[in-house]
């Protein structure tokens, strides 16, 4: 019988039984509870019988889709409220320092919606393609899955990523700093093969990726980066999208800023000009300090950040052995290195880099280390495949001033005092 | 949410490469991508009622504008029904909804206001985004007519009219540039260090270290008692 199963209908013999093999334990005088000398004998994890160890657990279809721990309900994707004026048009964030390795899980990939999560159901699924191209076409879902597919591992993070930082530290946990990105293996066909079904004009030079939402979100997209490798998916880490990912496809487009990730894509127009849609004109361009703004700004720069410690993850010891972990990518190929700084950035050591090095992909990097347990003020700094080094504050703000928003890259640092706390600073 | 952090008195320091295919189109390897002239036969083709319903974006140059026609005295009307509960009377924005007018000479300062008159480089972005967002929850729903006098009435609001019966119409629309077109410029990143700059530097590369900053000074982050505290911008 289950244990669950014993909850509902021998509540009260299973009492009676924990009662008994406790007096039980405490007349064999082996093991007395409230001992410290006992205690200091043996661990009561290693000492008593866990209900795990001896009685049955669920059965095999007790959660058909299976679900995390019950001990894991921390980890969830956050919001903060007062971002947005609306939880429709809003974002919340990945818990990355609750997360190894490099892959996202498909629940916890941050969200952010301009018009709320389309439930799109799938057989009034529709992709059109239209404009300069030799034939205009439109597929159903069933259509697209039987194209030639593509997998790929991909990171995707939203431009505004760091953008509360630019003005100074201010969230306190590198969910909030950093946590609008997430990294899964999308499965799909490459954006290319279905231009080529409809047939390419000659003077086809940008296309219009838009949404099914209520948003109806739309971006141009240049045509040599759509020929490259940008491809519209239907899975991520294996199963279908989930609803909140753009159910049931998207746009996958490497390394660029994930607004260009048109969700519930429906549409792709075929232009010889840019569209200069809202979120390429009003949003997602980078105001500098001389009043100038940059658009088009697609490309993610190299970055990287320490996940733990980190504000939300302390460190649970004084000192000793300690590991140091975190991200780092970059839009423009992999990560060639990391390092770690432990005084805010006056000296740096290697870090290691373990797991797949993958193009426009999360690399996770570790640091392990001796901690005497004095306040450090940690850093990481990414250099990434094509020479870019993750910038300071500093560089970043004296190339562009505070209100650029957008593609914040710079070097973040935590505080770790003695007590293990870490707090959000910024350093000389 | 396009404010900037008004964070108290935060103080603030202010300080393709070309591939040469001459070697191996033999080595290619078995990459999926279909041959340049061969269709799969998937699909089908979308009929000229299909393209019409879903072809609703508009460009700069005026490619996609419908038929029709407005002025900024119907805007009024139809923007105090349609918009006002959330952009304002006069389109300057409520709480933290956006404001769609106003912010002139802004872009410069600590607080920049970025609105379709002090930012926006086209005005065809104006038809485009509110006929296919707006109004928020009721997307897709505005006659051309309504557009036209929306935009319109945002244009009189703005400066950039002073006519409320200056008719805006599929013909006249073009005619109308943004004050701030001029001020966009492309990409030019990198713009901090590279490896051509020379390594990134290992050891005593400042000599001493500082915090200037806590985020616990302004603790906005959840859980925080002080949620008002500042305003943050994701955008
Ligand atoms: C219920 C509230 C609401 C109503 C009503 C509403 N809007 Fe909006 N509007 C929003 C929100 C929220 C956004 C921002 C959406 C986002 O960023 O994803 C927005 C954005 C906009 C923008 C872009 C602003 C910018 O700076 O990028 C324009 C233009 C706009 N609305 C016009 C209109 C018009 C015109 C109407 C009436 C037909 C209207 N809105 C009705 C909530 C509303």
């Amino acid at each position: 019988m289950s244990r669950r199963n014993k909850q509902s209908s021998e509540t009260d013999s299973a009492a009676t039984r924990r009662q008994f093999l406790k007096s039980s334990i405490a007349a064999s005088g082996a093991l007395v509870a409230g001992s410290s000398i006992a205690h200091a004998k043996a661990d009561p994890a290693i000492a008593y019988v866990q209900d795990w160890t001896r009685y049955l657990g669920d059965g095999v279809n007790a959660a058909p889709y299976g679900k995390p721990s019950e001990y894991e309900k921390q980890v969830v994707r956050r919001n903060v409220e007062w971002l947005t004026a609306s939880a429709e048009s809003s974002v919340n964030f990945t818990p990355l320092h609750e997360l190894d390795g490099i892959i996202t899980p498909n629940g916890l990939c941050f969200e952010r919606h301009h018009g709320g999560v389309a439930e799109v159901e799938p057989d009034l699924y529709r992709l059109m393609i239209n404009g300069l191209v030799e034939e205009p076409l439109v597929f159903t879902i069933d259509d697209l899955k039987r194209f030639p597919r593509k997998n790929q591992i991909n990171f995707l993070e939203c431009a505004a990523n760091s953008g509360m930082e630019w003005r100074g530290a201010q969230l306190n946990g590198c969910q909030y700093t950093h946590g609008m990105v997430h990294n899964v293996m999308y499965t799909g066909v490459p954006l290319k093969i279905l231009l080529d079904q409809a047939g390419l004009k000659t003077n086809a030079k940008w296309v219009m990726a838009e949404g099914g939402d209520a948003s109806g979100m739309n971006r141009s997209i240049p045509m040599f980066k759509a020929l490259d490798d940008c491809m519209i998916a239907f899975k991520m880490t294996g199963e279908a999208l989930r609803p909140e990912q753009g159910y049931p496809a998207r746009l996958v487009v490497p390394g660029w800023e994930g607004n260009m990730w048109v969700k519930w894509i429906r549409r792709l127009e075929v232009g010889d000009e840019p569209w200069h849609a809202r979120e390429e004109t009003s949003k997602y361009t980078d105001l500098l300090e001389n009043g100038k703004a940059r658009r088009f700004t697609w490309e993610m720069d190299c970055k990287s950040v320490i996940t733990n410690p980190s504000p939300q993850a302390p460190l649970k010891h004084k000192s000793g052995q300690t590991v140091i972990t975190g991200l780092a990518w970059s839009g423009r190929g992999t990560i060639k290195r990391v390092d770690v700084s432990l005084d805010g950035g006056r000296n740096w050591i290697p870090a290691r880099l373990d797991g797949p090095s993958l193009d426009k992909s999360l690399h996770r990097f570790y640091y392990d280390f001796d901690w005497n347990g004095e306040p450090l003020l940690l850093q990481s700094r990414a250099v990434d495949s094509t020479g870019q080094i993750q910038p300071t504050k500093t560089e970043l703000r004296n190339a562009r001033g505070y209100n650029s928003i957008y593609h914040n890259n710079a070097i973040q640092t935590w505080h770790l005092k003695k007590t293990g706390e870490v707090e959000n600073v910024e350093v000389s | 949410m396009s404010k900037s952090l008004r964070a108290g008195q935060m103080m603030l320091a202010r300080t393709v490469a070309a591939v040469v295919l001459l070697i191996s189109l033999a080595a290619c390897s078995a990459a999926i991508a279909a041959e340049p002239d061969k269709r799969l036969g998937l699909g089908r083709p979308a009929t000229p009622e299909e393209i019409r319903a879903w072809d609703i974006d508009v460009r700069p140059d005026g490619m996609g504008l419908p038929e029709g026609k407005g002025n900024a005295a119907k805007g009024e009307t139809v923007f105090a029904a349609k918009c006002a509960i959330c952009h304002g009377d006069f389109a300057e924005g409520l709480d933290r909804w956006p404001s769609l007018a106003g912010g002139l000479d802004t872009l410069k300062t600590q607080d920049p206001v970025k609105t379709i008159g002090s930012y926006w480089p086209y005005l065809s972005t104006a038809y485009d985004y509110i006929y296919r967002a707006m109004p928020y929850g009721n997307a897709q729903s505005l006659k051309p007519n309504e557009v036209y006098s929306i935009i319109a009435y945002i244009l009189l609001m703005n400066d950039i009219i002073q006519d409320d019966q200056f008719e805006l119409s599929k013909t006249t629309f073009t005619s109308i540039r943004l004050p701030n077109e001029q001020n966009f410029i492309e990409d030019n990143r990198p713009d901090t260090p590279t490896l051509e700059d020379g390594d990134p530097c290992m050891k005593d590369c400042k000599p001493d270290v500082e915090v200037t900053m806590r985020a616990r000074v302004l603790d906005v982050t959840p859980q925080g008692e002080d949620k008002e505290a500042a305003k943050g911008a994701i955008e």
